[in-house]
């Protein structure tokens, strides 16, 4: 019986107690890694009933840190996409010189460390820079303020939308865009009629990603916040300070709704690649 | 209308696309750009379109200098070999969209659009498939469309780019007949790029033929096939073989040997182009000679290759019942032929 078995597998099949064992291994890494500290975190929200979770999550430290949140958000994600279609446009219809260089820089930030990233802006707008105690004469706080954690978050998720953007046009050229032209639409027209429609999905894409990461980054906005208590702290430093003052329900309430905005962009971002996989050029390459 | 393209040159990155090339086209006349890949056809069809701008020369739409003027402004009707069509828009979105984009000023109000996409949809014979998108059409249909949604504009001239190129054999020779009936119908002056020269002899009222950035001939089919003016035209148009030969006192002579046919020209080499129907079979000494080599049948006749000794090559052809196709020596002379002197 073995030996019939033996026969009829494929022969670039591993026998089926190496499949077992390897799919074991994943599944225990993944619950090991991934699901206990998900479930961790919501158990350790809802500890202390619904009524606390409801309460912490109204603490006016916490509702500055949401807002502040949803603020830089909606700052730095506009922000990226635009760029992000200016230089994906740039890099994929024309050709100049420092092209390369170009998209080497757009990737910059995934290479940094995000402490490195909020440090440069220490450096450039610190009162020991030039340009910090200029601006700070005409009233401008960059540091420690809300602008310096939009130009950090700025700088960590720029690569997320250009990044996407940039195979994703050059395979598709400029083939619709002259013909659009040649029609007689005007290069805005073609712009919102034919190149805009074309790269929607993986536009989508990009910005479902850049909007996380926008949300939950913690390191560079860490450097050049502050941590001024309702002013200046966004959900992921709200969490580190609720924890670290032993307010454990607050801190892991706070927590969920980062761990819900994951889990919202992981659903979204594999329905858009289950749907619309063919218009997408981050599938296959993953991220 | 018709198109004047004045000492168009075109360089990319400063090596030249076209040198100096001058073409005049006829109003109302289906001209085809012919030549191998990097020829510049579709370069040259690219600056007529505006999608290029030359580096030096003019091109002018009727009286008037087009030069400057932006694709937009030329009002041409432009078809790409990959069809170019917008994925996102239904069939008749697509043949729409050229007069959706005008200004409000010179838009046609919408169900007037609408009308006039279905009639060119009918022109093109694709009616009832308004509501499909390109993707659920097979490329001859969405070469259709694409032609139809050039046409929408009223464009003063229709460019096509290797329509066919993307196409296979059969679709090709059905598009090719339709897009004649279609000239014909609507009267455009129509230029259209290929480097298939069967496609061109068929279809075009004219052909150019461009090597190398240059034009080489231009005339009509029967002209460019039957009195081809370089030796390239020769070897690029038809099937043909080439021989160097000396002239000496008119007559024509290969390794020193006469080979039965005399010239005016005045003494020194040349290369001698002939055709492989142009040749005659003869018993006489003065002629070229040889033995075949390969012989294979081309649909009513035999395709023979003879190898007629100095390591020269010819290819004849021959009734396929003819019996000398079976002998292994062959003896001819070249009925029409044409002598390019070297310089």
């Amino acid at each position: 019986m073995a030996a019939k078995s033996r026969h009829l597998a494929s022969p670039t099949s591993e026998p089926a107690s190496v499949r077992w064992m390897l799919i074991l291994v994943g599944l225990a890494f993944m619950a090991l890694f991934i699901v206990l500290p998900v479930i961790a975190v919501f158990s350790e929200a809802f500890r202390q009933g619904l009524g606390a979770y409801w309460e912490s999550l109204h603490n006016a430290d916490a509702q500055s840190a949401i807002r502040l949140t949803l603020m830089v958000a909606a700052i730095a994600v506009p922000l990226n996409v635009v760029f992000g279609v200016c230089a994906s446009w740039a890099i994929a219809k024309f050709e100049f010189k420092g092209k390369a260089f170009l998209i080497t820089l757009i990737d910059l930030p995934f290479s940094v460390s995000p402490v490195i990233s909020g440090l440069v802006y220490v450096l450039l707008f610190g009162s020991g820079s030039i340009l910090g105690p200029w601006l700070k004469s005409y009233g401008i706080e960059i540091l420690f303020a809300v602008p310096g954690i939009v130009l950090a978050t700025i700088f960590v998720t720029f690569p997320f939308v250009a990044r996407e953007l940039i195979p994703l046009m050059q395979d598709q050229g400029s083939g619709d865009e002259e013909a659009a032209l040649s029609l007689g639409a005007s290069g805005w027209q073609t712009f919102w009629r034919v190149t805009l429609p074309n790269i929607r999905w993986g536009l989508l894409y990009g910005v479902l990603l850049c909007n996380a990461r926008a949300m939950g980054e913690f390191g560079a906005v860490a450097v050049v916040s502050g941590k001024i208590r309702g002013q200046t702290t966004t959900m992921p430093l709200q969490v580190e300070m609720f924890y670290n003052e032993y307010q454990g329900t607050a801190a892991f309430a706070l927590a969920s709704l980062l761990a819900m905005l994951a889990l919202v962009t992981l659903v979204l971002k594999t329905a858009l690649e289950w749907r619309f996989g063919d218009e997408l050029a981050a599938t296959g390459r993953g991220h | 209308m018709e198109v004047r393209v004045q000492n168009v040159r075109k360089e990319f990155d400063r090596f030249p696309a076209l040198h100096d090339v001058s073409l005049d086209i006829a109003s109302g006349e289906l001209i085809a750009l012919l030549g191998p890949s990097g020829s510049g056809k579709t370069t040259l069809l690219r600056l007529i379109a505006g999608l290029e701008r030359p580096t030096a020369g003019k091109i002018f739409f009727g009286n008037e200098d087009a030069s400057e003027k932006t694709v937009q402004e030329r009002n041409i009707g432009f078809v790409f070999q990959h069809y170019a069509l917008f994925r996102h828009m239904t069939i008749l979105e697509n043949v729409s969209f050229g007069l959706e984009v005008r200004p409000r000023a010179t838009r046609p109000p919408k169900a007037e659009i609408r009308r006039r996409a279905r009639e060119l949809l009918d022109l093109v014979q694709l009616s009832g498939l308004e509501k499909r998108y390109p993707s659920q059409l097979s490329g001859g249909q969405r070469q259709r469309v694409a032609l139809a949604r050039a046409l929408a504009i009223e464009p003063r001239v229709l460019l096509l780019d290797e329509p066919f190129g993307a196409l296979d054999a059969q679709v090709r020779r059905e598009l090719r007949k339709w897009l004649r009936e279609i000239h014909d119908r609507t009267g455009h002056t129509t230029v259209f790029v290929t480097h298939d020269q069967e496609e061109a002899l068929e279809l075009a009222d004219r052909l150019c033929v461009m090597s190398q950035g240059k034009i080489e001939q231009v005339g009509t089919p029967d002209t460019v096939y039957d009195t081809p003016q370089s030796p390239f035209v020769f070897g690029f148009i038809g099937e043909s073989s080439a021989l160097p030969v000396t002239i000496e006192n008119g007559d024509i002579r290969l390794e020193g040997r006469s080979i039965g046919v005399s010239t005016s020209e005045p003494n020194g080499s040349a290369q001698l182009y002939f055709r492989p129907h142009d040749i005659e079979l003869i018993e006489s000494d003065a002629a070229l000679s040889g033995h075949v080599v390969t012989s294979r049948r081309v649909g009513g006749t035999r395709r023979v290759e003879l190898d007629i000794g100095g390591a020269h090559r010819v290819e004849i052809d021959l009734p396929f019942d003819h019996p000398a196709a079976e002998r292994s020596q062959i003896v001819f002379r070249p009925r029409r032929w044409t002598l390019f002197p070297d310089r």
